[in-house]
Formats: C-alpha cells, structure tokens, sequence
C-alpha cells in the first residue's frame, strides 16, 4: 500500500480546498506510519536511544567553549587528582574522568556529540543526493546512459572503501568539510543502486505509462510518479547511511585524518589511543566516547531496519 | 559456449575496472599539489643538485606531460609492477617488495578471520531467518545489530583493555616476541598468541554483517512460491531448507560477501594499527603518517586489486553454483 494513496473520506456537506485534502492524507497516512513503527522494538529503542543524543547534542551548544580548552584546566577542576597524575579516573567532580590534560571527558562526549552527528547527516545528505540522481538517471533513462552510469558505480563500488578516503584525505588535507565531502561522495553507489532497482520497478506499472500517453515530460514523470514513489526507500536507505557516515568519520579519525581543530568522538579516541590510554589503563578515557559511537550507529541502524519494515512491504507480509 | 561467454564477460569487465583503477590511481596522485622530486625527497634528509634533480625527474618521467607521456609510462612500469620506491616508510626499497614483505601477514589474518566469520554469520543466518522470531533468531539478530555497530579499531580496543590490560592474557601487539629466540613449535606458538586478540577483533566485527545478509537473503527466499510447492509436495522441512532455500539463498550472499571485502581490508587497517601488528594495514598507516606518496599508491592500487580480484572469484563461483546466470 502507498503511503500516499490513503481513501480520504470527505463529508459531502464540506467543501475543502485542495491544500486541505493533502494535508489530510498526509496526517493520516503519517498517523498509520507511526501506528506501524510503534509496533518495532527495535525501531521505538533506537528512536530513544537517537532523541537522547540528540537531545546532548543541542545541549552542547551551551557548552561555555572556554571549558574545552586545556588553558583553563585548574587544581579545583581536577580535584580530586592533581597535574602530576592525570588522567584522573571518574570521580564526584568528574563524572567521566579527565583526559591527559586534565579536561572533563563528559563535556568532550557532549561536545563531541553535536560535531560527529553533524558529519553523520550532512555526509549522508550528499550520498543521498548524488546516490537519488545517479539511481534515477540509470533506471529511468536506461540502455547507454544506464550501462554508463552503473559502471561507474560498481567502479566505486569495488574501491575499497578507507583505503580510498585515506588517499584522498591524505591529499586534500585534514578539515571536516573535507572529510564530509570525501565520506559523501565514497558512500553514494550502495544508495543508487537501491534507488535504481526501485525505480526500474515503479517506471513498469501502468500510470507511468498511461501518463506518458497522455503527454507527460520525462520531467513530469520524474518528479510526479518516481520520486514520490522512490522517496520512502531513499529515506531509509539514508537513516541507514547516517550510522555509516559516523562510522567513517571515526575511522578516519582514528588514524588521525579528523580535524584538529574540532572535538568528534573519533578524534578523542584517537588522542587516547596516541597518548597511550590503553597501556596507563585509562579505560574511562576511551570508554565513553567509544560506548556513544556505538550506540548512536545502532540507533540509526535499528531505526533504518524499523523502517525498512514498513517500507518494503515484501518484508512485512511474512 | 554459455559458460565460456559469461566467463570471457567477467573477466574482460574486471580488466576494464582494472583499466579504470589503474589510470584513477595515476591521476589521483597527479592533483597533489607541490613539486614531485620535493614530494619524494621530503624528509630523506638530502639536497639535490639541480642536475641531479634534472635526472630524477627524467629517471621519474616527470619531465614529460602529464598525458599522454606520464601516462603511458605509469601503466607500462605499473605492469611490470615497478611502483617506485619509498621514500621515508623504508627508503630506497622498491613498494612492491616492501608491499609483499608484509603481505603473507595480513593475509594470514584477514583470510582466516573472514573465513571464520563467514562460516560462523552465514550458519547463525540460516538458523535465524529459518527460526524468524524465535529466542535464538532475536539473540543473534540483537548481538548483530550490536557488532555492526562497533567501529573495529573500539572492538579492538575493548578487546585490547579487557583481555590484554585487565586480564593479562595475550600480549597487547606486534607479530611475535621481541626476544627472536624461540624457534619451531614455540615461535608458532608465539605467533598464534599475538594474533590471536587482532583475528578475535575481525571475526567478531564481521559475523554480524554476515549474518545479516544471510538470514535477509533466506527470508527473500523462503518467500517464494517454488517453496511452499515443496512443502506441499511433503517433502521434510529439513530437506526444504537444505536443497530449495538455502542453496538459492547463498546466490545473492556471495555476492555481497565478495563486495565486503574491500571493508574487511578497511578493518585490517585500523585494527592492525591498534595492535600494531605489521602487515600491510600498517603499512599504509605509515606511508600515511608520513605522506610517503609512493608507497601510498601502491598500496592503494593492491588493496584495488585484492578486492577486484574477491569480486571476480565471486562472480565466477556465482556461475558454478547457479547454472542459469551462465546461459542467460
């Protein structure tokens, strides 16, 4: 069943203007999706487990940014350690412990939070964006133009993935716009793929055809049958490719590729890892920011499958 | 004459990929900004004479335009697989040897964890989407979901704190004992012991994977009408699993298991950096951290060739074990 296409029963004494009746379907038919996704445990524990990072995330925007700095680390702040035995395990005044320069690991971990799920998003809108064109492109147009493109997608495809982005990180330096666009443009084939398949399969029922008689545009086509129809399994797809952009930018700045300049939960891994947290035991050092990568990345997984459910109906039949 | 066609086909679009990563790499390399000899001899510690950077640049090519001169000589020394020498990983060494110094080791590792995480993902999946719902099928769909969710460098550092730190049960890193005198069954036995935290690390993080492909797949499958006419037909359950859903379920499984390869790769090289074992992972963090650009390269285009290689085998097993993609 189309999201879309819900019966709309209108009372034959009112008369509703065409803006009303859409936003009519569109409240029952997101109400019925809520009514659908409630029903996944796994879909309502990541949509938790998100809201709460979400939620840290905005709060660290009022974070005073004079705190991240190593400057401002003084006796109090570190009591009840001193400079001579950083990093400080987790005590009363540091819930989390402190890093090797006497900074709170929470404030990191909600700083961090907003930076890593803003690289997560944008990443994923632009493998969403270029994914959706080059997944439209091939499926609608077909013959050349579609043996053309997906040959350049199973090229990029093949590539192994972080071998790829450390060359080009290597190259084009170290700044989060930068890693943003590499992850972006590295992810898009597994979306157009996706997206091709699907519009391969809408571009055979009837009403495009019949629109098409009727006179419709390639461009008419598009945006009024294809995308509405295609859109749902691109929305999921990149709830999907979210978990994966933050992964990478882990990765990525594990092996020191992350912006220096700004805090992600990647890059204070990496400064643990470098400061030797592992062999001095500062487990605290590395656990809080490691435990919200995985947890962030499973709650956009556990969201994508919820609703990959609901979208792919052939799942939900058996 | 299907199967010789389908094969000649792979094959031939696996050169032209080849083709297409072979010249990426080359013009990958040729938007670095900076001079090349500077590039090369940047931390060697040398200063070259103008003649002798003149001949350097001719022993390089680089006096020539980028194309089609550069070019034509990239892909001939490439395929002779000549690709230059290191500069500050192992100076003066040629990639290649360097490159397969290291390799057996990483092969080693990654060839045996994939194996056991493969065999160990693929079966849970089958049990999973066959069992769908049931305690073990919920059990192994939510410690997949978790695995998935682990970046392997923090499974590896978990792994490292617990059994290594806490535990003092492994060694925390390298390829064997520093001392070099063990020999024989000892030395083997050293070896296994210092790999064994770093194979834990990639068997772990990608069963899930697996096991989420495979049990998907098995579900697409058993979805089909030729199994209800089995079941209808009485044949035993077990039976139906084993000759009709499994074996058509696999198809698309290999095929992902195949395209994976280039992630596993990509495991390989934060998780040997995490235990510092010397395959080729670290070997491309080095020539990163140094900006070795030569033995960056080469490394690049072996990871390219390694998984172009995994995705061929794979379409060539496809066509072994479905005998309708043959004679489509």
């Amino acid at each position: 069943m189309k999201l879309d296409e819900a019966p709309v029963e209108v009372e034959p004494t009112e008369i509703r203007t065409g803006r009303q009746i859409r936003w009519t379907r569109r409240r029952d038919a997101f109400s019925r999706f809520w009514a659908q996704y409630r029903r996944s445990p796994f879909g309502m524990v990541g949509m938790i487990i998100l809201i709460f990072f979400i939620g840290m995330a905005i709060s660290s925007l009022f974070i005073d940014g004079s705190s991240l700095s190593k400057t401002a680390v003084t006796e109090e702040s570190i009591a009840p350690c001193t400079f001579a035995t950083l990093p400080c395990p987790p005590n009363a005044n540091n819930p989390l412990g402190t890093d090797a320069d006497g900074r709170s690991v929470l404030t990191l971990v909600i700083e961090g939070s907003r930076v890593s799920l803003i690289v997560g998003f944008t990443a994923s809108v632009i493998t969403m964006v270029i994914g959706a064109l080059v997944g439209i492109l091939a499926g609608y147009l077909g013959r050349t133009s579609d043996t053309l493109l997906m040959r350049t997608t199973d090229f990029f495809l093949v590539i192994p993935w972080l071998p790829l982005a450390i060359v080009l990180a290597a190259i084009l330096g170290q700044n989060i716009f930068v890693l943003i666009a590499i992850i972006g443009f590295t992810s898009w084939p597994g979306t157009a793929r996706l997206v091709r398949a699907q519009t391969l399969s809408v571009k055979e029922h009837s009403y495009v055809e019949r629109s098409r008689a009727l006179g419709a545009t390639n461009g008419q086509v598009v945006s009024r049958h294809i995308l509405p129809n295609v859109m749902p399994v691109i929305f999921a797809n990149t709830i999907l490719t979210v978990a994966i952009a933050i992964l990478a930018e882990s990765s990525l700045s594990f092996l020191g590729l992350g912006d220096p300049r700004r805090v992600t939960w990647g890059t204070m891994i990496d400064a643990a890892f470098d400061a030797g947290a592992i062999s001095i035991g500062a487990w605290w050092w590395l656990l809080a920011p490691s435990l919200s990568i995985v947890l962030v990345v499973l709650a956009f997984t556990l969201c994508g499958y919820a609703l990959d459910e609901i979208i792919n109906p052939r799942i939900r039949e058996r | 004459m299907g199967t010789q066609r389908y094969l000649v086909g792979k094959i031939g679009q696996a050169l032209i990929t080849l083709l297409f990563i072979l010249t990426f790499n080359f013009f990958l390399f040729r938007i670095l900004p900076g001079d090349p000899i500077r590039l090369l001899t940047k931390g060697a510690g040398q200063r070259l004479t103008p003649a002798e950077q003149q001949e350097m640049r001719e022993e390089l090519g680089v006096d020539k335009p980028v194309f089609p001169g550069q070019y034509v000589q990239y892909m001939g020394q490439t395929l002779r697989l000549d690709l230059g020498v290191s500069s500050i990983v192992a100076p003066g060494e040629d990639v290649t040897t360097v490159f397969f110094e290291k390799f057996p080791k990483t092969l080693f590792l990654v060839g045996t964890s994939t194996a056991a995480s493969i065999a160990i993902g693929v079966i849970l999946g089958i049990y999973g989407g066959w069992k769908r719902g049931q305690a073990l099928d919920m059990s192994s769909m939510t410690g997949s979901l978790v695995l998935y969710s682990i970046p392997e460098f923090v499974l590896g550092i978990m792994l490292l704190l617990l059994f290594s730190g806490w535990l003092g049960l492994f060694p925390s890193g390298g390829f064997e004992s520093a001392t070099g005198d063990l020999t024989g069954a000892d030395r083997l036995f050293d070896i296994l012991n210092h790999a064994f935290l770093p194979w834990l690390t990639l068997t772990l993080a990608f069963i899930g994977e697996f096991y989420l492909v495979m049990r998907s797949s098995l579900l697409d499958v058993l979805g089909e009408e030729y199994i209800s006419l089995a079941r209808a037909k009485g044949l035993r359950e077990k039976f139906v699993l084993r000759k009709h859903a499994v074996r058509n379920a696999l198809l698309p499984t290999v095929t992902l298991i195949a395209l994976s390869f280039g992630f596993v790769l990509g495991g390989a090289i934060t998780v040997e950096l995490v235990f510092s074992y010397p395959g080729v992972g670290l070997l491309s963090f080095e020539a990163l951290e140094a900006r070795d650009y030569a033995l960056l390269q080469g490394t690049f285009l072996f990871f390219s060739i390694g998984v172009l290689v995994a995705n061929l085998t794979a379409d060539l097993l496809y066509a072994y074990i479905d005998p309708r993609v043959r004679t489509a």
